[in-house]
């Protein structure tokens, strides 16, 4: 086992115990976010709490990127993924990019992949969702 | 509703779309405006409000277009609402006019994009830290654009044509590309597209891909340009000459949105839900539904959206898009006329300029102008337009009864 310490790439996502999302959930009306809130922009509300993401989904849409930004590595592929309700971006991983290997409905997993490793050792890890 | 309450198009000009690499954003705004001014038979001392935008220039176009075509001291609004920038320029106008503040109003788009790249795709460098550090609302410690999905633009819209395709079926790479075919061979009448040439299915499908399903020809394309109107209220026209009164273009429903919020709405744009309120609310303000109308000019910025907004515009029932376009309605010859002006993808994308350039080219056909390219007979037409993340502009222009 690597003892390299590990830092999640964002922080909705959780590496312990073992990889998930975690979304802020509004507390009034159940709307979920990935990223940091000032308020529930479907009910005002400001209270969240956190809430798990189910690690299996169902591909709702993608495309495959040829031409990105600087420093983007293509092709890859970007898509939406259903879990259980909750609509999550990702890329789709661990599968080749073309549309004989992805499809609309395809059941997936998380998946996580190592971003790169800073000075001290520090490894980032990112995540993605690979064919389930 | 009383006279002044009324809106009319007194003028309205476009540019040539395409490069103009002699020309700066002052002069493709400039004749924009003076062709408008022309077209309407006035001058700027007529005008009591200008709302102007330009997204990758240098900030306060309105006041840069004034010091060369007229500083005449009205009010003048420098307005930016991505893509629907020229629709919210000209809703800034109509605003001014209907609140009674001003008889008549001017309102400009333009921008010089000839040779831009890939647009809305992130673009920050990664940052030179030694050590990760947490940055932005999701806590990165780098950049999310192409390691947590896309921001580039081919890519979120073929993801919107996409999920469409999940949910109703039938919306495949080659469905996507006849659109896309159908708008190149619209192009080959408008000498005004940035380009006119008609493209081959196998063309469409072969050339370079840019996001899957959209290739190259599928995309909007980049180019120069600008467009004005002049909007004056119904009890002002009346004053005016009867050749004035027969040309001015009703504006029967103005209506801009943003997206209200729904589920994924901010894990992918959704541009569903606030064009269909737009439509909604402008068929009502109009008193005319998607049957009256005799042609359409919606936001192709890429073959992908065109198809999800067929739908949303309710120009066939939920979820009926493909077929809608397999039946051939949306050609010219079709039942509705979509994009007679070749569209984002062959007329050019010239950001500003095209929330304005649309309804140019509506007004063109109900005026009985529009040449070659004339859809006989049209007395009511649509033009939409979308910005992200989000905005919609939705326009009902009719036909004077003058």
């Amino acid at each position: 086992m690597s003892t390299a310490t590990q830092i999640p790439f964002v922080e909705y996502l959780r590496l312990e115990p073992t990889p998930h999302l975690v979304a802020n959930e509004c507390t009034s009306c159940g709307a979920r976010y990935f990223d940091r809130r000032n308020a529930c922009a479907a009910c005002f509300a400001t209270d969240f709490s956190p809430v798990d993401i189910p690690t299996e989904g169902v591909v709702r849409s993608f495309s495959i990127i040829t031409f990105a930004a600087p420093g983007v590595e293509v092709p890859f592929v970007a898509a939406v993924i259903d879990c259980g309700g909750t609509s999550v971006r990702a890329n789709i991983i661990n599968c080749p990019p073309d549309p004989e290997h992805v499809s609309l409905g395809m059941n997936v997993r998380l998946a996580t992949t190592v971003v790169g490793t800073d000075s001290a050792g520090v490894e980032a890890v990112n995540y993605g969702f690979e064919p389930a | 509703m009383s006279r002044s309450d009324d809106i009319w198009i007194l003028g309205i000009h476009m540019t040539k779309f395409g490069k103009h690499p002699n020309l700066d954003v002052v002069d493709l705004g400039a004749e924009a405006i003076q062709g408008a001014l022309a077209d309407a038979g006035i001058t700027m001392a007529d005008i009591g409000v200008l709302a102007a935008g330009n997204l990758l220039g240098s900030g306060s176009i309105a006041q840069q277009l004034q010091k060369q075509v007229g500083q005449t001291g009205i009010p003048a609004y420098n307005v930016s609402n991505a893509c629907a920038t020229g629709a919210t320029a000209l809703r800034t106008a109509i605003m001014a006019v209907k609140a009674g503040e001003v008889d008549m109003g001017l309102a400009v788009g333009v921008e010089k994009l000839a040779g831009a790249g890939l647009l809305g795709a992130g673009g920050r460098a990664k940052a030179d830290n030694d050590e990760w550090e947490r940055n932005g609302r999701f806590g990165a410690v780098g950049p999310v654009d192409g390691r947590i999905g896309t921001e580039s633009m081919p890519g979120v819209f073929a993801q919107i044509g996409m999920e469409y395709g999940h949910k109703y079926g039938g919306a495949d790479f080659e469905l996507f590309a006849k659109i896309s075919e159908k708008n190149h061979a619209h192009s080959t009448l408008n000498p005004l597209a940035a380009y006119n040439k008609a493209m081959s299915l196998e063309q469409i499908m072969n050339d370079v891909m840019i996001a899957y399903p959209n290739t190259r020809p599928m995309c909007s394309a980049n180019c120069d340009g600008a467009a004005a109107a002049v909007v004056i209220n119904g009890e002002k026209l009346k004053t005016l000459s009867l050749e004035q009164q027969r040309r001015a273009v009703k504006v029967s429903a103005s209506i801009l949105t943003s997206d209200p919020w729904q589920e994924a709405c901010q894990v992918l744009p959704d541009v569903n839900t606030l064009t269909r309120s737009a439509a909604h609310q402008a068929y009502e303000q109009a008193g005319v539904g998607p049957q009256d109308l005799n042609l359409v000019e919606l936001h192709d910025c890429f073959a992908t959206a065109e198809l999800v907004h067929y739908d949303n515009l309710m120009l066939c029932d939920e979820g009926g898009a493909v077929d809608f376009f397999e039946s051939g309605a949306a050609h010219r010859d079709g039942r509705l006329p979509v994009n007679v002006s070749g569209g984002l993808q062959s007329k050019g994308h010239p950001i500003s300029a095209t929330g304005i350039a649309n309804i140019w080219e509506v007004c063109q056909h109900v005026r009985g102008e529009a040449g070659d390219r004339q859809i006989e007979g049209a007395k009511v037409g649509l033009a939409h337009v979308i910005g992200l993340a989000s905005a919609c502009g939705v326009h009902i222009l009719e036909r004077s009864a003058a």
